[in-house]
């Protein structure tokens, strides 16, 4: 029984609980098993509190036996990017800076979570402070891609991609600023979806880039990733970006709506750089939504496809060079043996702590904001901005979603672009405008490349529209079995 | 203007209070001159008259009620401190 479990979506492990198959307890011994067994090779974890994680499930088992379960995800383990807090357990954000952190307080998605019986299932790798496209970046090490140990899992939510793929854990929470999410999960062949920004409150998410980052959902299946998402959205008075909106039963809604829906399909994300390997396997499942009935239309976002890359990492080093001046040695976080005086502590703390990457940016963010060229570079990026937003949405009203490839990649070798910044930035071009726009995202599996490799389709729903992206995602999914092939390992 | 000599890394590194390597300065120096003359492609797009967009959630002059609510206890606030006294953080001396 416990080596079927490991590759189970989770509504169906819920299934089993609620009938009593299987015991929470019974389940998180064989998830801590699987990791046991294969995380020496993958690395998705930092760590992992596995007594804690039993007397959760103990609890939760509990509860259903007294017929006070909390509903389906009670006694169900999900795993925490190592970027968002959890009380009393480690926060490292892959970082020396924060090596030794443990976070005081609950994120509010780990409040919602505890209060629907979730269980807290390790804390996974990142690259440092969530930057990076391969989890190259993390100060404790790569993660490797369940489908080929010799490659990448993505980034910079690679550990949670990785841990649900390689059957460690049937649900992870990632954040998503650029791609984060959706990038790893096609990488690794399941599903990630990245919500409207607002939708889901990021107090307790360490920051990166404010106007841009999101929490999102790792899963096997669509079914599951709606699922934690109605666990984890809604308004927040603890994050004032946070948005007033009714939040639907996702799940429920899935089986209501039933299309055809009208799709869009941007013509300058089928250009230069597209491997033609997932060019057409995307067209294909284009062609998928054309046979169901629905509305296949040429759209253009010539902007987006131009300027997007650039405007991000202007924004995104920008917010990020400001975000990451909390780190400075005095209050927590690493402080610096050899510093004498209070700049000094400054200087040398940031220098021991951070590792290249963050540096990297850390500079040009403070270059694009300093005297003499915040209008030139941080203004201008702002302004091309909004006319992405404005784009996006001139498209939106003519199309219920967006189609388009997750990665112009199937996953790359370990190092292969590491010594390239700008080339790892140039991999997430398809995935950057919807974070600029503040669009919600998914990537499913839509088959793999002739070396074995899984291939991710991006749908992008309009503002707040998650209940309608979900069911247009999961019409694709029931028409096909990629869920159900697994990496062996 | 070319952007490459445009970066002034001793400077920018002082600001951002980060203590750089002179290996690290030249790397940086080069690494993020590419990345300034590919950003340079923004100054094609007219922005005239375009307001900047500061985040995309649809939420201005968020108001909170001025009312004190509890906060964390001094000992959890200072659990993750490098130096701490007395419930205070322990730093240099800043002044003579």
């Amino acid at each position: 029984m416990a080596a079927d479990l490991i590759h189970l979506p989770a509504a169906a492990l819920a299934a089993l609980l609620d009938a009593n198959k299987i015991s929470s307890v019974e389940l998180v011994q064989a998830l801590v098993a699987r990791q046991q067994a294969v995380d020496g090779r993958v690395k998705a974890f930092n760590s992992l509190d596995e007594a804690g994680a039993l007397a959760l499930a103990a609890a939760a088992d509990a509860r259903r036996a007294a017929g006070q379960a909390r509903g389906p995800l009670d006694g169900v383990p999900v795993g925490f990017k190592d970027v968002i807090a959890v009380a009393g357990q480690p926060l490292t954000c892959s970082s020396k800076m924060l090596a030794n952190f443990v976070s005081p307080y609950d994120a509010t998605v780990t409040t919602k979570l505890k209060a629907a019986g979730a269980i807290p299932f390790g804390r996974l790798n990142m690259d440092e402070f969530a930057m990076g496209s391969s989890t190259e970046n993390s100060a404790f090490g790569p993660t490797a891609n369940p489908w080929d140990l010799s490659r990448v899992p993505g980034g910079s939510s690679g550990g949670s991609a990785a841990a649900v793929a390689a059957g460690e854990v049937p649900l992870a929470l990632g954040s998503d600023t650029g791609g984060s999410i959706r990038q790893p999960a096609a990488l690794c062949g399941i599903v990630g979806f990245k919500p409207t920004y607002g939708l889901v409150s990021r107090y307790g998410l360490a920051a990166f880039a404010s106007s841009l980052d999101q929490i999102g959902t790792f899963a096997r299946t669509v079914e599951d990733a709606a699922l934690l998402l109605g666990a984890i959205a809604g308004h927040d008075a603890h994050d004032s970006t946070s948005f007033r909106v009714e939040i639907p039963d996702y799940r429920a809604e899935l089986a209501k709506r039933k299309g055809p829906w009208r799709l869009g399909v941007p013509k300058e994300f089928f250009g230069a750089g597209l491997d033609p390997e997932i060019g057409a396997a995307v067209q294909q499942a284009i062609a998928f939504y054309r046979s169901a009935g629905c509305e296949i239309k040429d759209v253009s976002l010539p902007l987006t496809a131009e300027h997007a890359v650039a405007v991000y990492y202007l924004i995104a080093t920008a917010e990020a060079s400001s975000n990451l001046a909390r780190y400075d040695g005095i209050r927590y976080g690493h402080r610096s043996a050899a510093a004498t005086d209070a700049i000094d502590i400054y200087a040398k703390s940031r220098a021991e702590g951070f590792g290249e990457e963050v540096k990297r940016r850390i500079i040009l963010g403070t270059h694009v904001l300093s005297s003499g060229y915040y209008d030139a570079y941080y203004l201008r990026a702002q302004k091309v901005r909004t006319l992405i937003r404005g784009e996006f949405l001139r498209v939106f009203q003519d199309c219920d979603a967006l189609l388009s490839p997750t990665t112009p990649t199937a996953a790359f070798k370990l190092g292969e672009k590491s010594a390239d910044p700008l080339a790892m930035y140039l991999s997430d071009i398809y995935t950057i405008g919807v974070n600029l726009a503040g669009l919600p995202g998914i990537s499913v599996p839509c088959g793999f490349t002739g070396g074995g490799l899984p291939i991710g389709l991006q749908v992008i729903g309009q503002p707040f529209q998650e209940a309608a992206l979900l069911a247009i995602a999961r019409a694709y999914e029931q028409g096909h079995e990629w869920s159900q092939c697994h990496p062996a390992l | 203007m070319n952007p490459a000599s445009d970066l002034n890394i001793e400077y920018v590194a002082h600001l951002a209070r980060l203590a750089l390597t002179d290996a690290e300065k030249q790397k940086f120096a080069r690494q993020l001159g590419d990345i300034l003359h590919y950003v340079e492609k923004l100054k094609q797009v007219d922005v005239t008259g375009v307001e900047p967009m500061a985040h995309a959630s649809p939420v201005f002059n968020v108001w909170a009620a001025d009312v004190a609510r509890p906060g964390l206890p001094v000992e959890s606030a200072l659990r993750n401190a490098p130096a701490q006294r007395d419930h205070m953080i322990v730093v240099p001396k800043v002044v003579e």
